[in-house]
């Protein structure tokens, strides 16, 4: 379920979760039930998130913009759609297959993947490719104790990561617009960079399916197609992944696909962009603000080249 | 003919009707129902009907013939002035909300992005034929030089579709569809201009 509240409540106004389903349970014991739905094990619990530092200061856009101006083909190639079709996307259960240059490959439920690890809140901004950006607080963990669980060899220089393949509850991929499923890829160093970030919420919550439910990448230096959703597949490997908009259009979608405002899209600039819900663009920024953060991971790259 | 005429419902219903897709765009503005994104909902709506209407009035002439129905003619100057209102108000959107007069930075999409290269040009194409459609206009260039100018609109038209185009990301069924539509209406003038020749041959 996706909590709806207008922009202008901080998230510490409104119930949290954790409280609400107390009372829930209350009221439901005091009618006597005793089998309670939904307080099973490994349910993840958004509200009790450690709250970060990233994005201190940052306006964050409103929960309803985010969640209703999506690009994910897989749901409807157009914004409005992803948020249409999103009941098509069953969710439970999940499963997640870890493989290749590792040790410990495994398959398993999206709540097992994480739940070793505590759940961060952390406020990201989002720069979509195509100048567009929203600033989102993710809930999730960083992808790189993740991936160190499956103890990945020194073979595993690249990570490639895979969405769903079911036309059933992706209804987008009945269409071959795109070279389905979809298929993102990362050095291994950007993986497990700690700003890259496994999540499975947002605002609070979990992660609608327009917005990549239940799991997904957020990579916030690069464009937003890098930020994969709905991940089933996790893979070590020693070749770079092939990448899914890279091999639509090469020329368009970079493998690297760094925030660069120096470098132009073949079709737009990519000096400015509009934050959504504000009227004048704004500059954009190298690596999306996080130059201090990851520029040292391209040191000697050349960037326009190697977009 | 003297004396007051009567007036013409058709055209004034068009007229009115021409003015819905505006009129549907201010209220979702003012309702604030465009989205995450409303400066490109509304450059987006505008475009869309600009290319519409650019195809409805390029659909005036093949219908009057193929149907013996000569007072559609009357309808085709009001049509394609609209269709250049739309394109007028697509552009200023996109120069005022979009880019905010940054004439440098419109500049550079204008010469380095195909698409907009296409767009401008077809704009280019349209602003004279708007200029030139007053009776006054008609009979000062004369009815053979303006049919001779006017036939810039299908240039622009192709240019338009173009635009479209080369601007949609994957899916390009939409612009192919208006492609699709632009070809049977020039193909149709086409094949007129054959079996007409010949026959007078
Ligand atoms: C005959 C002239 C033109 C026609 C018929 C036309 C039509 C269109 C259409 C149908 C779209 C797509 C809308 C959609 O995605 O739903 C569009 C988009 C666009 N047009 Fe035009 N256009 C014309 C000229 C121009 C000119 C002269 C400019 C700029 C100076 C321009 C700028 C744009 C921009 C910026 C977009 C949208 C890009 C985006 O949102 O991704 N157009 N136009």
């Amino acid at each position: 379920m996706l909590i709806r509240r207008p922009p202008d409540i901080k998230p510490s106004e409104i119930t949290p979760r954790g409280l609400y389903l107390d009372r829930r349970r209350f009221m439901l014991a005091a009618g006597a039930l005793i089998l309670l739905p939904g307080a099973a094990g490994a349910a993840l619990r958004f509200d009790g998130a450690v709250k970060t530092r990233w994005g201190e200061g940052l306006d964050v856009t409103s929960v309803e913009d985010a969640t209703s101006y999506n690009n994910f083909v897989e749901l409807g190639s157009d914004k409005s759609s992803p948020k249409r079709n999103a009941a098509a996307l069953v969710t439970r259960p999940w499963s997640v297959t870890v493989e290749g240059e590792c040790l410990k490959p495994g398959a398993l439920g999206v709540e097992d993947l994480l739940a070793p690890h505590p759940l961060e809140e952390r406020i990201y901004r989002l720069r979509c490719v195509e100048g567009w950006s929203m600033v989102i607080p993710w809930v999730g963990v960083p992808l790189g104790r993740v991936l160190q669980r499956f103890e990945p060899t020194s073979r595993a220089k690249w990570v490639e990561f895979t969405t769903l393949h079911d036309p059933q509850r992706l209804p987008g991929q009945r269409r071959a617009v795109l070279d389905w499923p979809y298929v993102e890829g990362l050095r291994i160093d950007e993986a497990t960079h700690p700003l890259s970030l496994l999540a499975v919420g947002m605002y609070g919550d979990e992660l609608p399916a327009q917005n990549g439910a239940p799991l997904r990448l957020v990579v916030p230096w690069k464009y937003g197609f890098k930020s994969i959703k709905s991940i089933v597949r996790i893979r070590f490997s020693e070749t770079r992944p092939k990448t899914t908009w890279n091999i639509a259009q090469p020329d368009e979608y970079g493998f690297w696909a760094n925030v660069n405002p120096e470098v132009d899209h073949p079709r737009w600039s990519q000096k400015k962009e509009r934050r959504i819900g504000q009227f004048f663009k704004i500059k954009t920024d190298m690596f999306n603000g996080y130059a201090s953060e990851v520029a040292h991971l391209y040191a000697g790259m050349d960037l326009a080249r190697d977009f | 003919m003297v004396g007051p005429r009567r007036p013409d419902w058709a055209k004034r219903g068009l007229f009115a009707l021409c003015l819905v897709p505006l009129a549907w765009l201010a209220f979702d503005v003012a309702n604030g129902a465009l989205g995450a994104n409303p400066i490109e909902a509304v450059n987006r709506r505008l475009g869309d009907w600009a290319i519409r209407l650019l195809l409805i009035s390029l659909a005036v002439t093949p219908l009057r013939q193929a149907f013996h129905w000569p007072r559609l003619a009357r309808l085709r100057r009001m049509l394609g002035l609209f269709a250049f209102f739309y394109v007028a108000l697509h552009v200023t959107s996109y120069l005022v909300l979009d880019q905010f007069f940054d004439w440098p930075e419109i500049w550079a999409d204008v010469v380095k992005r195909k698409y907009m290269t296409f767009g401008m040009l077809a704009f280019t194409l349209l602003l004279p034929l708007a200029i030139t459609s007053t009776d006054a206009m008609v009979k000062r260039l004369g009815g053979a030089r303006w049919r001779r100018l006017h036939r810039l609109v299908y240039p622009a038209a192709v240019l338009a579709v173009l635009h479209h185009f080369f601007l949609v990301k994957v899916d390009t069924t939409e612009p192919l569809l208006y492609g699709l539509v632009l070809a049977v209406l020039l193909g149709w003038r086409v094949a007129k201009i054959k079996t007409t020749s010949k026959s007078v041959a």
